[in-house]
């Protein structure tokens, strides 16, 4: 024992330090993690961002740079304080508290000392800059934009939050990344790839240099220029015209599904989103819930479709054979649809209305009766709703268009379930849903839809998924934006619909919109709406609709034009729509009383009525 | 042939000797990542620990030729002498010493500084090793027992105020050479226990201590009194009393005489506070590179924590957080391995001397290396209050370098003329 005891004491001791070093090498986890975040410091080298152009090559977006003073408190040498402060154009008290601000965050670290300051002050700044110690100054860079309009289109670029840096490792807290429009959804186009440079530190957090001689160090990959399918001038004129308005244009170009305008409004100036005003004005524009500018209208609001609508019907009962071009349905100012329920039309009694005029006329009981028709062919409603719906679906309507825009809406065309959700216990007739004959009721379409509905009907049966990309330097685009898809109507079947259409612009509903040399064929529609007004189903003023395509044999623009509350549609949206037209085709306005009437309308006070607390009237 | 003739080569113990070897070299290999900066010109640069370290070894290696060199019984006949030379110049540093981080413990020589209480250890090894080995002497008797405590404590109280508590402690390592050359076992279960209470005192309070104690004792008392009857309860209260008594003492002590700074060093290691920036930080920092090596370390040089001189006192003090970081588990268990083999072969040589003189030496020599090796690496892997003595063969700094290497080479010479002493 006596001669043993330190051979032991040695031995027990050795174990325990080996039983020590396992836990903390080979067991506890937390200490890699808290070796590399002390010792180990990233450094990204920022690559500029991809410019937006239009489709005609104008520049929409480029960066600007912009100027950051930065301190790192621990290196500031006595300076010529006054002169300093002159240069940056800052009281010297100011100087004191900025400078205890950034001693306060970290001596050792480089923080914020003035935020961009812009190009003549850092102009005159930078002469000076090597008798400052301590202070540098950081270049970032800023979008800027050479256009106002279409903020919807391109969006924005603003800080990450939390959750996405959660959700994807690229991201650090403190990054930009894309918002909305093609900010958004070409994101990783125009970003490029960030380089990393990873830096050793030691104890005060100072670089000693590169970590493992930058074997882990990568080079920034340049974010790549796009060019997108919209038409700026094109764009920025329907932005015009919707001023004082609520609603949304979209216009394809139906031999390709390129968007050649998507305008919403009210919209917001792009630039409001950029430099030190940027969270001030982003709350403003967040917060506004009347007239909620950051909404894509022209993407995202569902309406009734209305009377356009009636287009897919006079199509799908020609496909599925249920009436001639030529068989014509009495109209007698309306009719009844089922007994005691009666539908109102516009059309003198005793109307006799064939396919063409039913479409120009916008006849109700010529639509009512053709729907009937088309359930009424199956052995019972839900096989007859099924065959209407694939018909309707295949025009795009009823779900995501699949486009490369970051929003949009499924919009709704009800089928069999809809209806057996909505009746439980079956009994529903073709009479039931009597309102998908004429656009209303379950029927829900976006602008852009409808756009690409018109297109489609230009095109005699196919249509290309609508896109905003126009091409990505040194990169395809994505290929189901160049394949057709075809409708489920036999091309033959478009020529007596479109025949009305045109007539609509001839001699129906719209002839408002008929443009000297242009065949354009058009549709109106006047939807009724709802809203809820102190827990109250409140009618409000019709919407005003209009869908176009021109010219009629060689379709260059497909249009859909929807005015919220505009009364009726060749009140506000056909000469707007026509209107566009002129300028995509011609490049000039010939009717410049039209125009001046577009312009300078306004529909404040329509959107005002359901706020005043006031009872109100409505389609006065 | 006489064994005289043979070469003094033949006769030393290489095993030892290997060990010395691969712990300084290790050690120059640590010690030239944990100093290396961006000034670093050659491996040799003087201008940096690294060159310096360097330099200590090549003069260690002239210094282990003199020493293998000299007669064994020059060792044993200049022991006294060089035990007061030793002690004459832990008493010269409170006139000419030189004071570095707060403690007067170096003579400064224009550029290079000595720091004698590295040398004390052997010279006091030498004293103690002289004074047992005389026949006269016997460690059952009080008398012998205060002469033998008196050698050690005289350093030892000399180096306390330098102040240099840290090195002081390490006298107490010759207790284990006083228990194993007959001192009673008493001593060292009386300090076992006062070290036990002293621990649970700072844990628990005097207090909890108390009863736990009163408990204890009338429980043994009453299972004695079970087998005998008439059963003094004198002692056990007078037992009971000192302990008690020593607790509240503990804790007075702790609380009223001892620094802030060493009350934080032992509540961190007894887990009652965490602290990873003040004085924690040091064993926050070393054990967050140590942990970060994992099985096979991040290699030579690549060391992130050490790069960046998050450990302090790293090359020296703190040497053995590199050896984890960048040679991870298998090369800090080795080191571990290592000193645990060199330590159990010197005592392995101890016990083979025919002797005493040599085998006290020895069991010296193996005493204050383990308990260099225990508090340094307790210290680094956070398990032992933060006491700042360096790693044997391992630590920057040529005093300690060159002191071990005397005291381990002195035994070495002392083992390989075993055979002829006949005594």
């Amino acid at each position: 024992m006596r001669k043993f005891l330190l051979h032991f004491t040695v031995i027990l001791i050795g174990l325990t330090f080996l039983g020590r070093l396992s836990y903390l090498q080979l067991f506890e986890d937390s200490f890699e993690e808290l070796s590399t975040s002390n010792a180990v410091k990233a450094v990204y080298d920022y690559p500029e961002r991809g410019y937006i152009y239009d489709r005609n090559g104008a520049l929409l977006v480029a960066n600007q740079p912009a100027y950051d003073v930065m301190v790192t408190p621990r290196e500031v040498r006595p300076l010529d304080t006054l002169e300093f402060c002159s240069l940056l154009n800052i009281a010297k008290e100011d100087f004191i508290k900025r400078y205890k601000k950034a001693r306060h965050y970290s001596p050792w670290r480089p923080s914020v000392f003035v935020a961009q300051l812009s190009k003549e002050e850092y102009a005159s700044l930078q002469e000076k800059m090597h008798k400052y110690e301590g202070f540098f100054i950081q270049k970032r860079s800023l979008r800027s934009y050479k256009t106002r309009s279409a903020a919807n289109v391109l969006g924005y670029i603003s800080e990450v939050n939390d959750f996405e840096v959660g959700k994807n490792p690229y991201y650090q807290s403190g990054e930009l990344i894309g918002r909305q429009g093609v900010e958004k959804s070409y994101e990783e186009v125009l970003r490029g790839v960030k380089g990393v440079k990873r830096l050793q530190k030691d104890r005060f957090n100072r670089i000693i240099g590169p970590y493992k001689n930058g074997i882990y160090d990568t080079l920034p990959e340049q974010g790549k220029d796009i060019h997108i399918t919209i038409d700026a001038k094109l764009q920025e004129y329907g932005q015009m015209l919707m001023n004082n308005k609520r609603g949304g244009i979209v216009a394809i170009e139906p031999a390709s599904g390129e968007l050649l305008a998507l305008v919403s409004a009210p919209s917001y100036d792009p630039a409001m989103l950029v430099g030190r005003k940027r969270s001030k004005n982003f709350t403003k524009l967040y917060h506004d819930t009347i007239n909620i500018p950051l909404f894509d209208r022209g993407l995202k609001a569902q309406y009734p479709p209305g009377s356009p609508f009636k287009t897919l019907n006079a199509l799908v009962a020609l496909e599925e054979g249920v009436i001639t071009p030529e068989e014509t349905i009495t109209c007698h100012h309306g009719h009844y649809y089922a007994r005691g329920q009666w539908m109102g039309c516009h059309c003198p009694s005793g109307t006799r209305n064939n396919m063409n005029k039913g479409v120009h006329q916008s006849c109700n009981t010529y639509f009512s009766n053709v729907y009937r028709r088309i359930i009424d062919k199956y052995q019972s409603p839900k096989v007859g709703i099924q065959h209407w719906n694939k018909h309707i679906e295949s025009f795009g309507l009823g779900n995501f268009l699949g486009n490369d825009l970051p929003t949009g809406s499924r919009g709704n065309v009800p089928d069999s379930s809809y209806y057996k959700r909505m009746y439980p216990r079956g009994g529903w007739q073709a009479v039931t849903t009597i309102s998908n004959a004429i656009g209303q009721g379950e029927v829900l379409a976006s602008p852009i839809q409808l756009a690409n509905m018109t297109a489609a009907i230009a095109n005699r049966g196919f249509y290309y998924t609508p896109h905003i990309i126009k091409n990505i330097k040194e990169m395809p685009i994505d290929e189901k934006f160049t394949t057709r898809r075809r409708t489920t109507i036999s091309p033959e079947n478009f020529a007596p619909v479109i025949e009305g259409m045109h007539n609509v612009v001839e001699k129906g509903t719209a002839k408002i919109a008929r443009i000297n040399g242009i065949e354009v064929c058009g549709k109106t529609g006047t939807a009724e709406n709802f809203t809820i007004i102190d827990s109250l189903r409140t009618q409000l003023t019709d919407h005003s609709i209009f869908v176009a395509f021109a010219p009629k044999d060689d379709p260059k623009i497909a249009i859909a034009v929807f005015i919220e509350n505009g009364y009726w549609g060749s009140r506000w949206a056909a000469p707007i729509a026509s209107l566009m037209i002129e300028r995509y085709l011609t490049g000039e306005i010939s009717r410049d009383h039209l125009e001046e009437r577009m312009l300078l309308g306004s529909l404040e006070e329509e959107y005002k009525k359901p706020y005043s607390g006031q009872p109100f009237e409505i389609n006065q | 042939m006489s064994v005289n003739s043979t070469s003094i080569l033949q006769r030393i113990d290489w095993l030892t000797i290997l060990f010395y070897f691969l712990l300084v070299f290790m050690g120059w290999v640590n010690i030239y990542s944990a100093s290396l900066n961006e000034e670093a010109t050659s491996y040799f640069d003087l201008s940096q620990p690294y060159g310096k370290q360097f330099l200590f070894i090549g003069m260690g290696i002239v210094l282990i030729v003199l020493l293998l060199s000299i007669e064994t019984k020059f060792y044993e006949r200049f022991s006294s002498i060089i035990y007061l030379i030793s002690l004459a110049s832990l008493l010269g540093l409170f006139v000419f010493g030189k004071t570095i981080n707060g403690a007067t413990s170096w003579y400064g020589l224009g550029s290079i500084t000595l720091q004698p209480s590295e040398f004390a250890k052997a010279a006091t090894a030498l004293a103690l090793a002289k004074y047992l080995s005389d026949m006269q002497i016997n460690m059952q008797e009080l008398k012998h027992q205060v002469s033998a405590f008196l050698i050690i404590a005289i350093p030892a109280l000399l180096i306390i105020p330098q102040p240099d508590p840290g090195s002081a402690l390490v006298y107490g390592s010759f207790f284990f050479v006083l228990h194993r050359e007959g001192l009673s076992g008493i001593y060292l279960t009386l300090g076992f226990i006062a070290i036990a209470l002293f621990i649970l005192t700072l844990l628990f309070g005097p207090t909890y201590v108390s009863i736990g104690l009163l408990l204890i004792v009338v429980s043994f008392f009453s299972w004695k009194k079970r087998k005998k009857k008439r059963l003094s309860a004198l002692p056990y209260l007078g037992t009971l009393a000192v302990m008690t008594a020593f607790s509240f003492s503990v804790n007075f002590v702790f609380n009223n005489v001892f620094e802030q700074r060493h009350r934080d060093r032992f509540n961190i290691v007894l887990g009652k506070s965490v602290d990873t920036k003040g004085i924690g930080y040091n064993t926050n920092q070393s054990q967050i590179a140590i942990g970060s090596g994992r099985f096979s370390g991040k290699g030579w040089l690549e060391g992130t924590q050490t790069k960046g001189g998050f450990v302090p006192e790293q090359h020296t003090d703190y040497i053995f957080s590199t050896v984890g970081e960048e040679f991870g588990f298998i090369g800090a268990g080795g080191v571990v391995i290592v000193f645990v083999l060199l330590i159990l072969r010197i005592l392995k040589l101890a016990d083979r001397q025919k002797t005493q003189f040599s085998r006290v030496f020895g069991y010296s020599v193996a005493s204050i290396i383990f308990f260099h090796f225990t508090i340094n690496v307790g210290m680094v892997i956070g398990i032992l209050p933060t006491i700042g003595i360096p790693l044997p063969f391992f630590s920057y700094g040529g005093s300690s370098l060159w002191g071990f290497t005397i005291l381990l080479f002195i035994f070495i010479r002392l083992d390989a003329n075993r055979l002829n002493e006949w005594r």
